[in-house]
């Protein structure tokens, strides 16, 4: 079991023959991630890789091939179109990596994805892997083994760093879920939290924030409130100035609220264990296994 | 992206907002014409993308053109927070007869535009929020159908009793609420809006800060830009597509991803160094870019040594360490450089490394500790 996405997912690739869409394609084919389908407007008829049909549109993807998630790769000014046609052909899960969509092309989204009853990951996330099982995104198959913990992150490479500690010390994975460094994302940490407590294949979950918002709050009350397994945590930018954007659109101290002292608090309040560096995942793990 | 304030009054001033008129100068010879055709007293306020312009003299009132000439001369010999003065707005100063506050923000939680007003207005609204959270009234929009006049009537209300200054303030949300979609904003402030002696609503002071995402399809909003108000290595970097934000340290940081970027300079702090910035190289892996992160940082004197701290995945650490020894051959690095990498092509990325006589560590912390040690064996 994992979260998201299993065996059973059917991928379409939103942006198939472009850049970035088809590097990753053709890593997630090697991982054993059933890419299923391509879409590329124009470029229906061809086949990616000899072997991944494309298609003109999502619509007539899913009627030929059943897929039942989304991936997209495609500019920033097109992402928002791409988010809609998904959720309009039917698609429950929808993974944006792309990064820089204006905030409020997103606030019209959201609307439209819970009208449908669509989730989406991200957007500007690394997308989410579930070892030995697949992966649809970005995130390096080479670093994660299949295991029995959950990790979810606002963050990418810092992500990396700590799947990377986890695997090298026996640590496997069930799922791990990049939730994206925008203000407006499709699923929070709560959301990622609910999923893991009910995977019985999820022992204990690692939980990786950054500055910005209140979302890791939040997530501190859910998890006294509902959760009963261990949560090990970790919060990025205890020395970033407030009121700069620290790379991620989300990560902004404004004024006093958002700051990683008050997140820390947060998470040890609500009994999860607080790293100090990264590398202290694994030892903090192992004590509550 | 941060507007000054005159830009800010200009786009109000588009959305059809009663803003007082006023001009923007560079001298105080500008100065003195505008108050000159402004009439009566003026204030003269600093155009600087930093907060405290008050307290830090950089709002002045002035009775008549030759003292608006003065107190400007003044302010614009100034430096706020690290930014020298270089443009100041000459408006003309309005009397007061009641201050409150309109805002609109982009709301993480709710995901949608949140209106906050507050009849305690002219005051730090974020005081207001922490003290007296019950004198602000917030209200979520759901853009599909736009500010309701309900609401907007709403929102006036709860500033004001007279009708007519209730009808001019529900218009004014209105029109504000309409620049904040047109234009991207992701934060648009009026503070103080006052009301005169004479039953007026007007715009005193705004506040706007555009989304950056916006910029690329709206070319004539990245040109409201200040570079000259930013720090020189934040636009350089800004130029070569580095996300790069400069600190008060002596440890530079060159590091790929942003959460990665911030926990390297937590790790610095951690084992008792200070980082000098935050840069992400991003996630392709040019060699130009590690060329220019490295001009950047090295021209920081602060700098006393530089930590790489790089995890392939997209990004190829081969990439990385031709960029490292393209940079060393280009320009002097006159300080010594730790370097850690680690994942896809790390083994090219050490021999490249090792040809030219450097090393790479493999582990974050140990790369840590040692750059570390390195500042204190400076100092």
């Amino acid at each position: 079991m994992s979260i998201f996405i299993d065996n059973g997912t059917r991928l379409v690739v939103q942006g198939i023959t472009g850049r970035d869409g088809s590097f990753h394609a053709k890593q997630m084919l090697e991982y054993g991630t059933q890419v299923v389908a391509g879409v590329t407007p124009g470029k229906g008829g061809q086949a990616f890789e000899g072997r991944v049909p494309v298609f003109d549109t999502v619509a007539e993807a899913v009627r030929a091939t059943g897929a039942n998630t989304s991936v997209i790769y495609v500019p920033p000014m097109l992402a928002a179109g791409a988010i809609y046609e998904a959720a309009d052909a039917g698609i429950p899960f929808i993974v944006c990596i792309t990064e820089g969509i204006p905030v409020l092309d997103m606030t019209r989204v959201m609307p439209y994805l819970q009208e449908r009853g669509a989730r989406l990951l991200g957007p500007n996330c690394p997308g989410l892997i579930s070892p030995g099982q697949s992966k649809v995104g970005i995130i390096p198959g080479n670093i994660c083994a299949p295991g029995r913990i959950g990790l979810v992150s606002r963050s990418g490479t810092l992500t990396y760093e700590v799947v990377n500690q986890l695997t090298r010390n026996g640590l496997g994975q069930s799922t791990c879920v990049g939730i994206g460094g925008d203000p407006i994302i499709g699923t929070n940490f709560i959301d990622c939290l609910a999923a893991f407590q009910a995977d019985p294949a999820t022992d204990a979950i690692v939980m990786i924030g950054e500055i910005g918002g209140t979302d890791e709050q939040k997530a501190a009350a859910w998890v006294k409130a509902h959760l009963t397994k261990p949560v090990v945590g970790f919060i990025a930018g205890q020395t970033a100035p407030p009121g700069r954007r620290m790379g991620h659109a989300g990560a902004i101290i404004s004024g006093s609220s958002g700051t990683a002292a008050e997140k820390m608090a947060a998470f040890e309040s609500a009994g999860i264990a607080v790293m100090k560096r990264p590398a202290e995942v694994v030892s903090l793990l192992q004590a509550r296994l | 992206m941060n507007l000054h304030e005159y830009q800010a009054r200009a786009l109000l001033k588009q959305a059809g907002i009663p803003v007082p008129d006023g001009d923007v100068a560079e001298t105080p010879a500008q100065v003195e014409a505008i108050a000159r055709r402004l009439g009566g007293p003026v204030v003269v306020k600093a155009q600087v993308h930093a907060g405290g312009r008050g307290k830090a003299g950089g709002v002045k009132l002035a009775k008549d053109p030759a003292e608006a000439a003065a107190v400007a001369g003044k302010i614009l010999a100034l430096t706020i927070k690290g930014l020298p003065v270089r443009k100041v707005l000459v408006a003309p100063a309005a009397d007061i007869a009641s201050e409150s506050y309109v805002g609109i923000i982009l709301d993480r939680e709710s995901q949608r535009p949140v209106f906050m007003v507050s009849a305690a207005g002219g005051v730090d609204i974020e005081e207001v929020a922490a003290k007296t959270p019950e004198k602000i009234v917030r209200l979520a929009v759901d853009p599909r159908y736009g500010l309701l006049p309900h609401q907007a009537a709403t929102l006036a209300f709860a500033l004001y009793r007279d009708l007519k200054q209730v009808r001019a303030a529900a218009r004014i949300m209105e029109q504000l609420y309409g620049a904040f979609m047109a234009n991207g904003a992701s934060l648009a402030e009026i503070n103080p809006l006052v009301t005169t002696p004479a039953g007026e609503v007007l715009a005193l002071d705004a506040k706007v800060v555009l989304d950056d995402n916006e910029l690329e399809r709206r070319p004539d909003l990245a040109g409201l830009r200040d570079a000259t108000a930013e720090d020189p290595s934040e636009v350089r970097a800004r130029e070569a597509g580095l996300t790069f934000i400069k600190l008060d340290g002596n440890v530079g940081c060159v590091v790929n991803g942003a959460g990665l970027a911030m926990a390297t300079m937590d790790l610095v702090k951690y084992y008792g160094g200070d980082p000098a910035n935050f840069l992400d190289i991003g996630g392709s892996s040019n060699p130009e870019k590690v060329v220019n992160a490295l001009r950047i940082i090295t021209q920081d004197p602060n700098v006393k040594a530089i930590l790489f701290n790089i995890f392939g995945g997209i990004t190829r650490t081969d990439d990385v360490a031709n960029g490292i020894v393209a940079a060393t051959k280009q320009f002097p690095v006159p300080v010594p450089i730790v370097i850690r990498l680690t994942g896809t092509n790390e083994r090219e990325a050490v021999k490249i490394l090792e040809a030219v006589g450097m090393t790479a560590l493999n582990d974050m912390d140990d790369a840590v500790q040692k750059v570390v040690a390195l500042v204190k064996e400076a100092a």
